[in-house]
């Protein structure tokens, strides 16, 4: 195998609680993954296993093809050959931004060492302020100091732990995408962990949803946002309503707002009640259409508005129309469905 | 785990003769100077509470809302009479006032009196004791107050103002609750001192709890009873260290806000200035600057006699014996800290804590618990090699170096440890986690990320830890080795001997010695508000 981190079927906690439950997934080389989950998902736990800071209660992990972690057995950090860029950026205070950055790197001879920090301060843009001491940094400054350092030694895997948190939030995506460039250039196989659906699209090629410990599913942005496995990652990405259907042929349902038909067989027989996913870009505003409903609710976004709508069955959806469509509340409006991927879950199934 | 057990020996030792049968002698000063050492020690209290409370929170709440003529001066300046003893204020004042001093003299010449012909209050009472008790240790109750009103965020002043209150009434009833927490902190760090000390009180002759542990012990020969009375006092501190860990713990809900801005300050004029201005300079004039010069008086005319060899001596014993506490100490405390930092586990934890409440009791208890397990020990192992050796190693460890430096290590690593680990409590844990990830091991972590972040920490532990063994008085008295002195034992005997010019010298010497962490505590707390 080729991959450059493994992780598999690993379990971890604290104390007498387990946190994370037969965790499985990897990494090619060059390849940037996250973890998105809420908060005490575990997903930083994830993070904290593969840097060594947590052991590995049961499976393993592998990291360029080499086992640091399994039971019983975990590789101290300092030995791991990582990276890792903390949520509050740990600058070492005392130290300059070039010494900051050149702290991972005393095994090199100084010449060397000069050479990298320079490369690395250019490439995070910070050349000019290579004397500075962290406190005289913007946020979004530390945090690109916190990156070169990290990236300086050229780790095998660099683990970002929501590193965008801390900053403005106008100043998260642009960075997120800033820092996915930097690594594409670096070459470096990352995992970030984010509870920010939008930094994760920014940044990663494959975005593993964690809730409660366990992985629920693992795919690219637009896979979990049209193709969710199951109903907690419906929920948790993106937005959008269930609402119930019935079971018309292997590809069809019935709802409200008419026929659906997708591409997926449903394991259903017909005549079965199921549940729909609809996104709010699922529904379209169209006078024409011979369905409508109330608009009970309204959220102006600058460049659309997000309406909710009670249909005549009481039903709500909601529908993401442009934003000179302004329609008052209580008014009733046309909508017509326009679906692309068809999102069932059966009614008996728990998840 | 170790290191704890061993320093929480003499506490533990004390605290089992609280369950010891009473003998003889316990009846008897149970039946005679109990209640006087009771009394004593409970108006003690009563007044040095009443007195730190007003001068500290009045001075504390004039420096840090009011503006007025020296008020940038009094911050600090007010804290200077920490540098002195107790011991030390107390036989200077005594110096001045008493019968054949150069106040009253003055006064006489002045009338023409005699002896007995007018009144002037008796230094050498109860009274005079609370008097100086006061005026060395209302810093305690400043220093916390005042910290507690600076953190006060503004806002919560500002919407107090908005709601309807006055000035003074924001103040009643707004910063004064918020800062209770730390005011009573600070005052029982004040009423454990007055509870521990031993050089003013014997010095004016009043029997409490310290100098009945003395005489019993010294006097009446009596380990056991003296022990009793180590216990007693024993229970009076903990409980006072009860309530200032529990006034502690309120405190950290009070903070409000982070949003410190600079606090609205009330301009002071005409005579309310000079009222303000007044009522900070007296406690400085009477707490430091009156007792300082005199002592440096004496000490100009005594010099040349006290300054000689042996004087050389007891201060190089001072120096060496404070040094190697000091440096001893620090190293415990950076031990302990860096290992419940590494392992964080419950052991380690609880041993610090155990530490900790080292500093809460009174040098003469401390001793006494120090020197009961180690004669023990001794005779143990002297019968032992007399047995099986026919050898006899006399008493090794109860009156030598170690046990003095036991004790003041029993005593003193409290205040390393709560250096050392609110040092290290500022560096995160994500500063060890990133230089790890850098390929450091955690020893080579310690060296170069933790040390370098704390080393301004570290530095005012020892000086801190430094200070307080060269002022210390009753452990060393009780414990030094025969022939051993040290420059508050020999101040102490002068004075005790009413040479108190004589004692000077030394005297001077220890205050300038203990001005240092005053200056660095001074310094920090200028710096210590955030955003101004």
């Amino acid at each position: 195998m080729t991959s450059q981190l493994d992780v598999e079927n690993l379990d971890a906690g604290y104390d007498d609680l387990q946190v994370l439950n037969q965790v499985s997934f990897g990494l090619q080389p060059g390849e940037i993954g996250c973890m998105l989950g809420p908060s005490g998902c575990g997903k930083s736990t994830v993070l904290r296993c593969i840097a060594g800071f947590e052991p590995a209660w049961g499976g393993r992990i592998l990291i360029d093809n080499v086992e640091v972690s399994t039971r019983g057995f975990n590789l101290p950090p300092e030995q791991r050959n990582i990276g890792m860029v903390f949520q509050d950026f740990a600058l070492f205070p005392h130290l300059r931004v070039e010494d900051n950055v050149r702290f991972g790197l005393r095994r090199l001879p100084r010449r060397e060492q000069q050479a990298r920090v320079q490369e690395m301060l250019a490439i995070v843009g910070m050349l000019a302020y290579a004397q500075a001491y962290p406190h005289q940094l913007s946020g979004g400054q530390q945090q690109r100091v916190a990156l070169a350092r990290a990236l300086a030694p050229r780790p095998a895997i660099l683990l970002l732990d929501e590193p965008f948190s801390s900053l403005d939030v106008d100043l998260r995506e642009q960075l997120a995408r800033e820092v996915r460039n930097i690594l594409k250039q670096e070459d470096s196989t990352a995992v970030l962990v984010t509870h920010d659906q939008n930094e994760a699209f920014a940044m990663a090629d494959q975005i593993c949803v964690i809730n409660e410990g366990s992985i629920l599913q693992q795919g690219s942005g637009y896979d979990l946002y049209h193709r969710p496995a199951n109903r907690f990652v419906a929920d948790f990405i993106g937005q959008g309503v269930i609402i119930p259907a019935t079971v018309e042929g292997p590809t069809v349902v019935k709802t409200e707002l008419g026929l659906i038909s997708g591409e997926n067989h449903i394991d259903a027989p017909p005549g079965t009640i199921v549940d729909v996913l609809i996104r709010p870009d699922d529904v379209v505003h169209d006078d024409d259409s011979k369905e409508s409903a109330i608009v009970v609710e309204k959220a102006f976004r600058g460049a659309d508005f997000l309406y909710f709508l009670r249909m005549d069955s009481g039903v709500e959806v909601m529908c993401l129309a442009p934003s000179h469509h302004n329609h008052r509340i209580n008014e009733r409006i046309g909508i017509r469905l326009n679906l692309d991927h068809l999102v069932t879950f059966s009614r008996t199934q728990g998840d | 785990m170790l290191v704890a057990l061993l320093l929480s020996l003499p506490i533990f030792t004390i605290a089992s003769f609280l369950l010891h049968p009473s003998n003889e002698v316990w009846q008897h000063l149970r039946t005679t100077v109990l209640g006087e050492y009771l009394f004593n020690s409970a108006m003690l209290v009563l007044g040095v509470g009443v007195g730190t409370l007003i001068i500290g929170v009045g001075c504390a709440w004039l420096t840090s809302l009011c503006v007025f003529p020296g008020k940038k001066l009094f911050a600090w300046a007010l804290l200077m009479p920490l540098a002195f003893p107790g011991y030390i204020i107390a036989y200077t004042y005594t110096g001045m006032f008493d019968f054949a001093g150069p106040v009253q003299t003055w006064i006489r010449e002045l009338g023409g009196w005699g002896f007995h012909d007018y009144y002037f209050p008796e230094i050498r009472s109860l009274g005079g004791a609370i008097t100086m008790f006061v005026l060395v240790l209302y810093p305690y109750v400043y220093l916390l107050a005042r910290a507690a009103f600076l953190e006060q965020s503004v806002c919560v002043l500002e919407v107090s103002r908005t709601l309807g209150c006055s000035v003074w009434s924001s103040f009643y009833r707004v910063a004064l609750p918020l800062a209770r927490p730390a005011i009573v902190a600070g005052l029982s760090l004040a009423l454990m001192e007055t509870l521990a000390d031993y050089g003013t009180v014997s010095f004016f002759g009043l029997g409490v709890f310290t100098t009945g542990i003395f005489r019993t012990w010294f006097g009446l020969g009596d380990a056991a009873a003296a022990a009793k009375l180590a216990a007693i006092l024993l229970l009076f501190v903990f409980t006072l260290v009860v309530v200032e860990r529990w006034s502690r713990k309120r405190a950290q809900y009070h903070h409000t806000s982070n949003r410190y801005s600079t606090l609205p300050q009330y301009q002071l004029r005409g005579y309310r200035a000079w009222l303000a201005f007044g009522a900070c300079f007296l406690p400085l004039f009477l707490g430091f600057i009156l007792p300082a010069s005199q002592l440096a008086i004496w000490a100009l005319q005594t010099w040349d006699s006290m300054v000689d060899a042996s004087f050389i001596v007891l201060t190089r014993n001072s120096i060496l014996l404070a040094a190697s506490t000091a440096t001893l100490a620090v190293a415990l405390a950076l031990f302990l800290g860096y290992g419940k930092r590494l392992f964080n586990d419950r052991v380690v934890s609880t041993s610090i804590r155990v530490v900790s409440t080292g500093y809460a009791i009174p040098g003469t208890v401390v001793a006494v618990g120090v020197i009961i397990p180690l004669a023990w020990f001794d005779n143990q192992l002297d019968a032992y090699l007399f047995e099986h050796f026919d050898v006899s190693s006399g008493l090794l460890l109860s009156g030598s170096l170690f046990a003095l430096m036991f004790a003041y290590i029993v005593r003193f690593l409290a205040i390393s440890v709560q250096s050392v680990e609110s040092g290290l409590g500022k560096i995160r844990q994500s500063m060890d986690d990133a230089a790890r990830s850098l390929s450091y091991t955690p020893a080579q972590i310690l060296l170069r990320v933790h040390l370098p972040l704390m080393r301004a920490t570290v530095l005012t532990a020892f000086l801190i830890v430094f200070v307080d063994v060269m002022k210390e008085l009753p452990a060393t008295l009780i414990l030094r080795p025969f022939n051993f002195n040290t420059l508050a034992v020999r101040a102490f005997e002068l004075a005790g001997d009413e040479r108190l010019a004589d004692s000077s010298t030394a005297a001077l010497m220890i205050v300038a010695v203990g001005l240092v962490p005053v200056l660095l505590l001074s310094r920090s707390i200028a710096t210590s508000r955030a955003g101004s």
